[in-house]
């Protein structure tokens, strides 16, 4: 069969190479990073072009208890990560759980404020051009929430049973990626809806 | 691969003949990435088909003035059907099956880096293809208009809003497009991650096979452009289904807004899928000339140039819609300046081949036909990069040759060539070499045939998209060269087909080896086993089995 490494044995070569969780994750990130990056293009390039209101200044509220859970969040997995890592399951599963509260809150917190806006302002997604550039990209970002808040639930269902140990610190972390990187669209989300677009 | 991938090579113990049902249920379970390879080309092909049958009724129809085989709506659909089946249904699963059969075998590793997500990859490319022409039937929904999408491949607002686009035509255009983009996606970041993390041992960066090397680049283009298409194609979604104002004029929104997302993918995607071609050209070429390939780091660096500056023209094909001089000024300069690199690596491929020992197999000469047609295809290119030559010539069927001759002079000739060049690997068999100098030169002359007039027919003023036109403006006879070339091309394919299926059958053993070749995938069987290789292999330089057949003289000592 093969007679190459029958042939080459006589050097020995160090070879390390990065692990694939790591690197498939990170490409996923590139990835939903280019989308994003189109739905805030849209975003951007809208801004003051609806035709008629409501506009951002009459309804947006700066939406600061939800910013703030969810970037905290971001802080609770790591301390959950570095817990799992030295094989503290209970602290892991606790903090994990505290990250998936945060996450709630910061969803419950879009649902209101999308519940005031369609009914006490009428702005719905096909009422402007505020309105569709909004709510897809708001809507995008919350449902990447969602994504990430089913997975971190799964693998606390996983650790409450008593199936997550030590050595699954990698995955973990690889998970933990995503969750960082929702946490850092969300920063990108609220400049460009919250601050400039106000 | 056998059906047996389970039994050891060398075993010669005939299994018992498996039945058909299991055989099937083998290849749909399968996570193999050479059994997905095979799978992708073999569904490539038969989209092939499809879409180039679309394409002789369009020709057959613009045969004479005033022809009336299709009516005009029909025309319509064809031409949507035909560009939308040949770039996502054609050549992405023939470049990604490509990848997924090679790049591990050339990089010595087992399989890709996530096996499920492959086959997952395939079969969303596979089932979108399905919705794609399901729309056929399907696409009347309930409002009675339309069958098949019917507003081109680029599918320009506002012809795709409720107002004029009305049952579901464009619906199904969507979803197939955008799922079989995820599946391209998912296998992007899994070739990324395959080579980034699955090399064998020895094999560098700079050691690798520039077969890998340009496949990486490809595959970090998908992951980074083939998002704004589905961004764009959901917000069209919204827009459909939800009344969202994205591109709808009346309320404020931009269709030109479309054109830039759509092209920010469009224009990426046509290296996406050209490189490939030059991938497959770069192993090629120094095999059948008995060199290595010339200047090994210029070829990375005019891929990576190529795939840098290419993400960054796209709106030359918006020259027509009235942007600033700025915009003109800067797609054009951009467009041109990607010719610098094109022209680097046409060059290499020469200095390969100057003072080697030619060999003229099948596909070396494939090769060499794509080696000519690109260089035409290059020159128009950079005729049209120029933004007041376009002008003049936009939507014309010079725009129509010159892509032409980029997808089936540049890529089809390369991709043809790397068939002919791996078939052996895969199969076990040789490829007739009778047939298969029939399907080449049908193919230079149909092709050229048919593609070479258009230039003539797009000076002379004939838009493209016309299901027909007047017989006083002097495109009859352009028109009639361009027809018959199909039949040339037609009867090509045929000896490419009778050729795969005879050769399957009756082709002579090929061996492990049987181009004389230098990279990996050349050292295991043909085909090769299930886990690829036995031990995995330690090189030490780019041309590991030339240091294997010449231990006096190998390559590590230079490199």
């Amino acid at each position: 069969m093969s007679q190459t490494a029958a042939t080459l044995p006589e050097q020995h070569i160090e070879w390390t190479l990065p692990s694939r969780g790591r690197v498939g994750m990170c490409g996923l990130i590139v990835t939903e990073s280019a989308l994003f990056a189109i739905f805030v293009v849209a975003y951007l390039f809208y801004i003051g072009k609806s035709l008629i209101g409501p506009y951002p200044p009459e309804v947006l509220e700066l939406p600061v208890l939800a910013t703030i859970c969810l970037l905290s969040s971001s802080g609770t997995i790591m301390v959950a990560e570095r817990a799992l890592g030295q094989g503290r399951v209970g602290t892991f599963g606790l903090w994990w759980a505290v990250t998936i509260g945060l996450g709630v809150f910061f969803l419950g917190a879009t649902a209101v404020e999308w519940y005031e806006l369609i009914y006490q302002h009428g702005l719905t997604i096909a009422t402007n051009l505020f309105g569709t550039t909004f709510y897809s990209l708001v809507g995008f970002h919350a449902f990447h929430v969602t994504v990430g808040l089913i997975m971190l639930t799964i693998v606390l269902v996983l650790t409450m049973r008593g199936a997550v140990g030590a050595e699954a610190a990698e995955r973990i972390e690889v998970l933990g990626f995503y969750w960082h990187f929702v946490d850092a669209v969300w920063v990108v989300v609220f400049t460009v809806v919250y601050v400039i677009g106000r | 691969m056998s059906s047996m991938g389970q039994a050891l090579p060398g075993s010669h113990a005939t299994p018992a003949r498996v039945p058909l049902t299991l055989r099937l249920h083998g290849w749909a379970m399968t996570v193999d990435h050479k059994r997905l390879g095979i799978m992708y080309i073999a569904s490539g092909l038969v989209f092939f088909v499809i879409a180039g049958l679309e394409a002789t009724v369009m020709r057959l129809q613009l045969l004479a003035p005033h022809n009336d085989i299709v009516p005009p709506e029909t025309f319509n659909r064809l031409f949507t059907m035909h560009g939308t089946t040949m770039v996502f249904l054609v050549g992405m699963p023939i470049i990604l099956g490509m990848a997924n059969y090679l790049v591990p075998l050339m990089i010595g590793a087992r399989d890709l880096a996530f096996p499920r997500l492959n086959a997952l990859g395939f079969w969303l490319f596979l089932f979108g293809g399905v919705l794609l022409y399901f729309s056929v039937i399907g696409g009347d929904g309930l409002y009675g208009a339309g069958t098949a999408p019917d507003v081109g491949w680029f599918a320009y607002a506002p012809l795709t809003g409720r107002a004029f686009s009305r049952g579901h035509s464009t619906d199904y255009w969507i979803l197939s497009v955008l799922v079989g983009g995820f599946g391209s996606i998912a296998t992007s970041i899994n070739i990324v991650t395959t080579v980034i993390c699955m090399r064998c041992p020895g094999m560098t960066l700079d050691k690798m096979p520039l077969y890998v090397w340009m496949l990486f680049i490809v595959a970090w283009m998908v992951i980074l452009v083939m998002p704004p298409l589905s961004a764009a194609q959901i917000m069209l979604l919204l827009d459909r289904f939800l009344g969202a104002k994205f591109f709808d004029t009346q309320a404020g929104g931009s269709a030109v807004l479309w054109q830039h997302f759509f092209w920010i993918f469009g224009h990426p995607e046509v290296y996406v899928l050209m490189l490939p071609g030059f991938a497959a050209a770069s192993e090629i070429i120094p095999v059948f000339s008995r060199k290595p390939i010339f200047g090994y780091p210029m070829m990375v660096a005019a891929t990576v140039a190529i795939g840098v500056v290419g993400m960054g023209v796209w709106a030359h094909h918006m020259f027509t819609v009235g942007m600033s001089a700025a915009g003109n000024t800067f797609f054009a300069m951009a467009t041109m300046l990607v010719a610098i690199p094109t022209g680097v690596k046409l060059f290499n491929w020469l200095g390969t081949m100057w003072g080697g020992k030619i060999r003229f197999g099948l596909p070396m000469l494939f090769c060499l036909g794509f080696l000519f047609q690109f260089l035409i295809a290059g020159l128009t290119g950079v005729m049209l990069a120029a933004a007041p030559f376009d002008w003049q010539l936009s939507d014309s069927y010079f725009v129509v040759a010159h892509f032409h001759y980029v997808l089936i002079g540049g890529l089809l000739f390369t991709l043809f060539a790397g068939m002919y060049y791996w078939f052996p690997k895969a199969t076990g068999k040789m490829p007739g070499e009778r047939l298969g100098r029939w399907h080449f030169w049908l193919l230079v002359l149909g092709f050229n045939l048919t593609f070479g007039p258009q230039h003539i027919l797009g000076i002379l003023g004939m838009p493209r998209r016309v299901y027909t036109y007047a017989p006083d403006r002097g495109w009859e006879l352009w028109n009639e060269i361009s027809t018959v070339g199909v039949a040339f091309q037609i009867a090509a394919v045929l000896c490419f087909v009778v050729n795969v299926l005879w050769s399957l059958r009756a082709g002579e053993s090929a061996g492990e080896d049987p181009w004389d070749a230098w990279t990996l995938e050349w050292s295991t069987t043909s085909p090769p086993p299930a886990y690829n290789f036995e031990t995995l292999p330690v090189v030490r330089s780019r041309r590991p089995l030339w240091d294997l057949k010449h231990p006096e003289d190998p390559d590590w000592k230079y490199e």
